[in-house]
């Protein structure tokens, strides 16, 4: 009978009417009355710590005095200035670890100005009305540029190159673009539809050509691009995955958690959605989270993000890490997987072995723990896709590419951001710093007419 | 346990807390509510002569401004006086007066600016039974273009004349009520006790526009397309009227004069800030209008509380002690020196007083140090000014320290003098006493 048993993997676990409700926005929108009070907190501090931790420098006083003025497009225009994806950025930017964590209210009040959610309020109120466009391009200047990665850092290399009147083809690998907007951050932090959303206002700007469905592979590719157009970014994201290199990881029921968001992310009507009934999440980062919980939102009876190290480790921010919780995710530390555990080609289980610190590496404590499992999602770390930068000639660190503080690559006219770099933390607000940094440098190089001449 | 009960210009009441002249004291109705609430007196809306009652608009009678999270800053209002027959506010205020005998009940009064106009209302006001009147000289619109309220409050021979015609008119108690919209409240003050008034109330409210509605570009509150200023009260106009208040007790002309205190008075301590400057009442309205009656409770608790802390064992222990610190600038002593300090333990580090001083003052506070955030007072720049202190968000984290006799002043480098020294007798001063 074992050879007859298949790994309890379904969809439809929840009454249909259940998955609107737990997929809606997470952190509702503020009203306009509750916009206008949490404003009127906020100090407009003298060289504001807020704007100094926001890797995009977005001027946090600047903008809330604004919305409590009820001035709500000056607001979004002072945020979109800065940041092109404010509104992106609003929704998933881990706040408790840049502007909200140095608020000032956090000493005084010991709870800070909800800067994120102001943030969104602004933009969303701007994007909600008919609105003027708040930018125009610049008279063209008959410059091209390729951004390769329809991603944040891409999305704000192009916008940013076509306000300054350079035209810009914009190439991503998948269907639709947004990049990880579109593909990778929970569904409940993005309702509404709202990557697409923010991708539509952002090519309102016009001078973009967007073509899906175009990936490089080859440095034939870039070796052309590098001819057809002034300049190259790349935002390529990180492509591939890290396996876990035990026993058992090429059974039924075992996924990349990436994988499994897209799907998730891409799927019309989540209860046609297959989730195990007991998930092992392993990893320790926004993934592990974000599988965690959304398995757990898809109906799975038991969610369990488990991670080799401590809760202090965790890169995943202590909010996040609470958000799991509450959902009722399990998550367990200083355990390791050695192998996943099959019956019949489709997993049953994983072997942990417990992990202790010593001289600050990883040893086995010797002691085991295995957990049952239907189906187990990796979310163990993703990488560039191994061979292509090193055939391009771009110069890699720790498996990314090497680029200077203007977002240059070793590769003349080519620059590079977002998660592929090796610069910043993996995400968002990072990406779309490194996209208008790159936009800067590629205008300033085509302005003094210096594009391909060293080449 | 503090005695609230006062005696003012002849008139009993329970506790200082009176109802203004206003809305909330239109009819028995609000006045019968009101004394169930606990309020001392009231002022009774105020009466106009016989005949056809006033009119009243039928729109927007108020405006208000109002802070982020909809607390009330400032009101305005273009209600005139009672637009009720004389007849039924008499006869209400004389049922009122026999249920409530122990509180007060005051009449306010209106009527053109005629000898026999007052002649003939008031005895009819007296025969309530109620226990003075109230002359309204403020009123600052609509009644003020037909040459009563705030018209006769801005002349004070016309104050002196009316004054004098309702002491020799009526027994009660005459309570002047003043205008702020004046240049000089002594003038107006001087001019009702001349006539002999036995009290003055103030302030009536202000001339006011609230601001234009940015999509139709009228002004508001507007009935309909046009607006017309109103009476501008509220906490925002208390500072003004504490400022006349003390004006008038400390006047040697007016000293002594009972004074009843009006003007954004919303808890114990707004009260306690007349009282001390010299006021013998206070009125509310505003307050009332926002919270209800109820909140008179909380006034009262919160003064007998004070007083009872202060060992102060009735009003009239507290009324006036803060006169004698009021004075005019040119006896403010010129050698007192004071450095502002901030506590490096419960600054927030948001930066405010510095860049308050640095863009506005006198650039005295850092903001970094060694490379750091730091806000810090620099005491060789540092006036005194207090404007760091005003701006700081956090409670009691910047403070004015005043340096002692003998220590040096590091932004002028002398020493701080133990002697006094005013303007009077500045050696800048040109004018000064023996120059």
């Amino acid at each position: 009978m074992s050879e007859e048993r298949r790994a309890d993997i379904h969809p439809g676990r929840l009454p249909p009417q259940a998955y609107a409700a737990h997929f809606a926005d997470h952190v509702p929108p503020l009203t306009e009355a509750q916009a206008l009070l949490e404003a009127s907190r906020c100090l407009y501090c003298y060289d504001a710590p807020c704007m100094q931790a926001c890797p995009t420098r977005i001027d946090v006083p600047s903008f809330i005095r604004r919305i409590a003025e009820g001035n709500v497009r000056g607001a979004a225009e002072s945020i979109l200035t800065s940041n092109p994806l404010g509104g992106m950025c609003a929704r998933d930017c881990p706040t408790e670890v840049l502007c909200e964590q140095v608020c000032v209210r956090n000493t005084e009040q010991g709870l800070p100005v909800a800067i994120g959610r102001l943030q969104r309020y602004a933009v969303d109120g701007l994007m909600a009305g008919a609105h003027q466009p708040l930018f125009t391009r610049a008279r063209s200047t008959g410059r091209r540029v390729a951004v390769v990665g329809a991603g944040p850092a891409g999305l704000a290399c192009a916008h940013a190159l076509a306000r300054r009147g350079h035209s810009v083809a914009l190439f991503d690998a998948r269907p639709k673009p947004g990049g990880l907007n579109e593909y990778g951050i929970a569904a409940y932090k993005v309702a509404g539809g709202y990557a697409q959303r923010e991708i539509q206002w952002l090519l309102e700007i016009g001078g973009i050509e967007l073509q899906c469905g175009w990936r490089l592979a080859s440095a034939a590719q870039l070796e052309a691009l590098r001819r057809e157009y002034d300049a190259v970014f790349l935002g390529l994201g990180l492509a591939d995955t890290y396996r876990l290199g035990i026993p058992g990881e090429g059974l039924e029921g075992v996924a990349d958690a990436v994988e499994f968001i897209s799907h998730l992310r891409q799927t019309p009507d989540l209860a046609t959605l297959p989730v195990g009934r007991r998930v092992v999440v392993i990893g320790g980062g926004m993934t592990a989270i974000d599988a965690g919980v959304q398995s757990k939102l898809l109906g799975a009876e038991r969610s369990t993000i488990v991670y080799r190290r401590g809760e202090q480790q965790m890169p995943a921010s202590r909010k996040e890490q609470d958000l799991a919780r509450i959902q009722g995710v399990v998550i367990l530390h200083w355990l390791a997987p050695v192998e996943v555990l099959g019956e019949g080609g489709s997993v049953r289980g994983v072997r942990f072995e417990r992990q202790r610190l010593e001289d600050g590496r990883l040893v086995p404590a010797g002691e085991e723990l295995t957990l049952e499992a239907d189906m187990v999602l990796k979310a163990i770390g993703q990488r560039l896709e191994a061979g292509l930068p090193s055939a391009c000639g771009l110069a890699q660190r720790d498996g990314r590419i090497v680029v200077d503080e203007s977002g240059r690559t070793s590769v003349a006219n080519v620059w590079a951001g977002g998660d592929c770099v090796a610069d910043g933390e993996d995400l968002t607000v990072y990406a779309v710093a490194h996209g208008l940094r790159a936009a800067h440098d590629i205008d300033t190089q085509l302005r003094n007419g210096r594009a391909r001449a060293d080449g | 346990m503090a005695q609230l009960d006062i005696e003012f210009c002849g008139i009993r009441s329970p506790n200082p807390f009176w109802l203004a002249s206003a809305p909330p004291t239109d009819k028995a109705y609000n006045v019968e509510r009101a004394f169930e609430a606990g309020w001392g007196g009231v002022v009774w809306k105020t009466l106009a002569e016989a005949g056809p009652p006033v009119v009243n608009v039928n729109g927007p009678r108020y405006g208000a401004l109002l802070a982020v999270d909809r607390s009330l800053i400032g009101f305005n209002n273009i209600e005139l006086i009672t637009d009720r027959e004389l007849e039924i506010n008499l006869e209400e205020i004389r049922t009122i007066k026999r249920r409530w005998p122990d509180r007060a009940v005051i009449a306010s009064i209106m009527v053109p600016c005629k000898e026999e106009s007052w002649k003939a209302i008031l005895p009819r006001v007296e025969d309530t039974g109620c226990d003075g009147i109230e002359l309204n000289f403020g009123c600052p619109h609509g009644m003020s273009e037909r040459g009563m309220g705030s018209a006769v409050g801005q002349v004070p021979e016309y104050i002196q004349m009316v004054t004098a015609w309702c002491k020799r008119y009526s027994r009660l108690p005459v309570i002047v009520k003043l205008t702020p919209n004046v240049t000089n409240i002594r003038m107006p003050a001087r001019a009702a006790k001349a006539g002999g008034a036995d009290a003055v109330s103030l302030i009536n409210t202000i001339n006011s526009i609230m601001g234009v509605d940015p999509e139709t570009l009228t002004m508001s509150p507007a009935v309909g397309e046009q607006g017309t200023h109103g009476g501008y009260c509220g906490p925002a106009v208390k500072p003004i009227a504490l400022h006349m208040v003390a004006e008038i007790a400390r006047d040697p002309e007016t000293a002594g004069l009972p004074i009843s205190g009006i003007g954004g008075i919303g808890s114990w301590r707004d009260a306690l800030d007349f009282i001390a400057l010299g006021a013998g009442s206070v009125q509310v309205c505003t307050a009332a209008m926002v919270f209800g009656f109820k909140i008179v409770q909380e006034m009262i608790n919160g003064l007998a509380g004070y007083m009872d802390r202060k060992g102060l064992a009735s009003i009239a222990q507290l009324r006036g002690r803060a006169i004698g610190s009021v004075t005019d600038w040119q006896f403010l002593d010129l050698n007192r020196v004071s450095k502002a300090v901030i506590n490096q333990d419960t600054c927030i580090q948001c930066g405010r007083c510095h860049i308050a001083c640095e863009d506005t003052a006198h650039q005295a506070i850092t903001a970094q140090r060694d490379g750091r955030r730091h806000f810090e007072v620099k005491e060789e720049e540092c006036v005194g000014c207090n404007l760091c202190v005003n701006v700081c968000p956090v409670p009691g984290c910047i403070t004015m320290r005043e340096l002692a006799a003998g220590e040096i002043d590091r932004r002028t480098g002398r020493v701080v003098s133990d002697t006094r020294l005013q303007w009077t007798a500045h050696p800048n001063n040109p004018l000064r006493s023996g120059a």
